[in-house]
């Protein structure tokens, strides 16, 4: 400070020297670098696993068909001459389809070489032809060209993920089943289409028929229980100990209770479903309705949490000012509190979906990691959900299974996405403050 | 002290204490407040006018820990009896606060919503009408009948004080508290209200806090001293400006402290 600065009655003035002011703003400069970094690393970070899972995923989504042309010999599809659907669906078609590779590949007779070559399509290959056959019967008879499923080994093979310059012994593919690969090649018989079954299909031991659909419909159905019990409940367990219980000692308790519940391992959860609603109430293993509960349960304490410091956040004018224009307590919540909470009570209730939706160690508890191959149709079906088919897929040894993999926790993302961006849209619609 | 006899007053206060938890606020009041006429209540900082406000209209009942004492009636009717509603005896006396606070919604259904919550209307027509009415009354009409849809907080801080107002007198109270309607607002739109709270005065019985001592002399016919938290004096507010009979009442429209 400069000796004029300093009046004689002694009064401090600001210190408004160059050094000071640099220092802060060197600080201030410090401080945004910092932050920058921050979100630099998180977006780089997010990108890395992002690339990562996309890259290794995307080959899911499409698949290798072979082209063979089928026989569709009577007297296996309707041997008893009858052609009811019923006798129809039964056939013999993977038959018919190792009957048109022995067609294609006439020079293969050894039983070994024959099994290995039956085992270039998948042995869901004759779906497709079912398929055909039950939609259009006048097709007996005839010899029809049908593109079907090849093995998840071809699969690989032409995705490139099982390398041709391997020795032998050290691949799952032998020579003579790339020599037959190379040769459908060359003849146009194999071609790459989008693989719909795994969109529309549950879980299976053959990759190539594996489908996400099972676990998507378990997660969907879990959730919809999640929402349907935490949301409610958490929001008027919040709206009523904030506005409406008297401040004791018995809401302080449970006050203390739930913010401890936030931090209970989710596993407690898992074990307290098997116990109690499996164990005393006799609920269905494996079902979304006792895994909605059970991730409900675990989802409440954040959703109550959040919700009361939304209410404390609104502002006591306006309470004040509805009460002082003769409205009821309900009135003052559920017309002016309640809307000017909603962007704050659906962060909340979304960062608690979210972990409710990866959450998969208390669902174990309750069998919701059985192998389940049926899409479940309702809560009550047996069924399993996203991170757990991701667990189950990762576990399994078959090279297919590792793009499933991948592939399912892009179906996940996607969903954690469009349940977010249904959160976003209810908090725009409150958020116009005025 | 010249107390008008009961039942010329709309409200009564007798022996009306308030504790703030153990801390008391309000020592033994005992105050009326004459029908068709302004009330000033005035006093230093702290002494306990807006707490006594807040007791007319039981305000006071959504403070945690805060108990209210004695006796406060209505046309005769204790207010604190448990039997009565106290939702019904806030529409039945309005409030304005010190801080203008609109709902964040737009400018009619601020005025709208309270003669919608107690059935006051059974048509959008009779709403509309109750919305002019009272728009028109506390003079903001003429400033936002173009735009009755936009947000009421947008308005500038003595628009939304008058929006209040129009509030507060849409649901037809019968008594109306005001504290310190004026405190955040300029000259022009001071007298505006003043002027408003003159009008006010034919259908409705009006207490209003002040700390403008030119301002409780100009709108007020009675007016109350408080004290850290007692009445000192009160009575027609030309005798207490003009011949204040305790010497503190003195003091402090003196300006002598306070
Ligand atoms: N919610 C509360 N909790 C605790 N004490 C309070 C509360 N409200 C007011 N008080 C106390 O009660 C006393 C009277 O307060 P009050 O608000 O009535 O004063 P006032 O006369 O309106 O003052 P001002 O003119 O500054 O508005 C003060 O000592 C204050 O600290
Ligand atoms: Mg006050």
């Amino acid at each position: 400070m400069s000796e004029m600065a300093q009046p004689a009655t002694g009064i401090k003035r600001p210190d408004l020297s160059q050094k000071r002011i640099r220092g802060r703003y060197a600080a201030e400069r410090r401080f945004k670098l910092y932050g920058q970094l921050a979100v630099g690393l998180a977006i780089a970070m997010l990108a890395v696993l992002l690339i990562s899972v996309c890259s290794k995923g995307y080959s899911a989504f499409y698949r290798t068909e072979i082209a063979l042309d089928v026989m569709l010999d009577p007297a296996v599809i309707t041997p008893d001459g009858k052609s009811d659907a019923e006798t129809l669906g039964a056939a013999d078609y993977q038959g018919l389809i190792k009957e048109a590779l022995k067609t294609a590949f006439p020079d293969v007779t050894s039983r070994g070489d024959r099994k290995n070559l039956y085992n270039l399509v998948s042995n869901g290959a004759g779906n497709t032809v079912r398929q055909a056959v039950l939609a259009n019967p006048s097709l007996i008879g005839s010899t029809q060209r049908f593109w079907v499923v090849a093995a998840d080994d071809m699969d690989m093979l032409a995705k490139g993920f099982i390398k041709r310059d391997l020795p032998e012994g050290e691949r799952v593919v032998s020579d003579t089943q790339i020599a037959w690969y190379d040769k459908l090649d060359e003849s146009g018989q194999l071609r790459t289409a989008f693989n719909a079954v795994f969109f529309s299909a549950g879980d299976s031991r053959e990759p190539e028929q594996a489908g996400i659909l099972g676990a998507l419909m378990g997660s969907i159905f879990t959730m919809l229980v999640t929402v349907l019990l935490a949301l409610p409940l958490g929001v008027m367990s919040a709206i009523y100990l904030e506005e409406f219980a008297p401040k004791n000692r018995i809401t302080e308790i449970i006050e203390v209770n739930i913010n401890n519940l936030a931090a209970v391992p989710s596993i407690v959860f898992g074990l307290l479903g098997l116990a109690v609603l499996l164990g005393v109430f006799g609920l269905p293993r494996s079902a979304p309705l006792v895994g909605g509960m059970v991730l409900a349960l675990m989802t409440l304490p954040t959703i109550i949490i959040a919700t009361r410091a939304a209410l404390k956040a609104v502002p006591p004018s306006i309470r004040e000012a509805a009460y002082g224009i003769g409205a009821s307590p309900l009135q003052v919540v559920s017309h002016h509190v309640l809307p000017l909470a909603t962007p704050g009570i659906m962060t909340g209730a979304i960062i608690g979906l979210a972990r409710a939706l990866g959450e998969s160690a208390p669902l174990l508890m309750i069998g919701m990691v059985a192998f389940i191959v049926d899409v479940p149709h309702g809560p009550t079906d047996p069924a399993t959900v996203l991170p757990v088919q991701i667990y189950l897929w990762a576990d399994s040894p078959e090279r297919a299974f590792i793009e499933k993999t991948s592939a399912g926790i892009m179906v996940l993302l996607a969903f954690l996405i469009s349940m977010n961006a249904i959160a976003i849209f209810v908090r725009r619609k409150f958020e116009r403050r005025w | 002290m010249n107390a008008i006899s009961p039942t010329l007053a709309k409200m009564h206060g007798r022996k009306v204490t308030v504790h703030y938890g153990s801390k008391q606020a309000l020592f033994d009041v005992d105050l009326d407040v004459p029908e068709r006429m302004v009330t000033a209540l005035i006093g230093p900082s702290g002494c306990g006018k807006s707490t006594f406000l807040r007791c007319l209209n039981r305000m006071n009942d959504v403070i945690d820990g805060c108990k209210v004492g004695g006796e406060i009636t209505l046309d005769g009717q204790d207010i604190y009896d448990t039997k009565l509603d106290v939702v019904m005896l806030r529409a039945r006396i309005g409030m304005v606060f010190q801080k203008p606070n609109p709902f964040p919604k737009s400018i009619y259904d601020n005025v709208a919503y309270g003669p919608r919550i107690h059935g006051m209307a059974s048509t959008k027509g009779e709403l509309d009408e109750i919305v002019r009415a009272s728009l028109e009354k506390a003079g903001l009409w003429k400033e936002v009948k173009e735009r009755l849809d936009q947000p009421g907080t947008g308005l500038s801080g003595g628009q939304q004080q008058r929006l209040c107002i129009a509030r507060a007198i849409a649901v037809s109270p019968e008594v109306i508290l005001m504290d310190e309607p004026c405190s955040a607002l300029d000259p022009i739109a001071t007298a505006k209200i003043e002027e408003l709270i003159d009008e006010l005065r034919e259908n409705f019985t009006i207490v209003i806090v002040t700390h403008s001592m030119q301002q409780a002399a100009r709108v007020s016919q009675k007016t109350a001293f408080f004290h850290l938290g007692q009445l000192i004096e009160w009575g027609d507010t030309e005798q207490i400006f003009t011949s204040p009979k305790d010497e503190r009442t003195q003091g402090y429209i003196t300006g002598r402290f306070g």
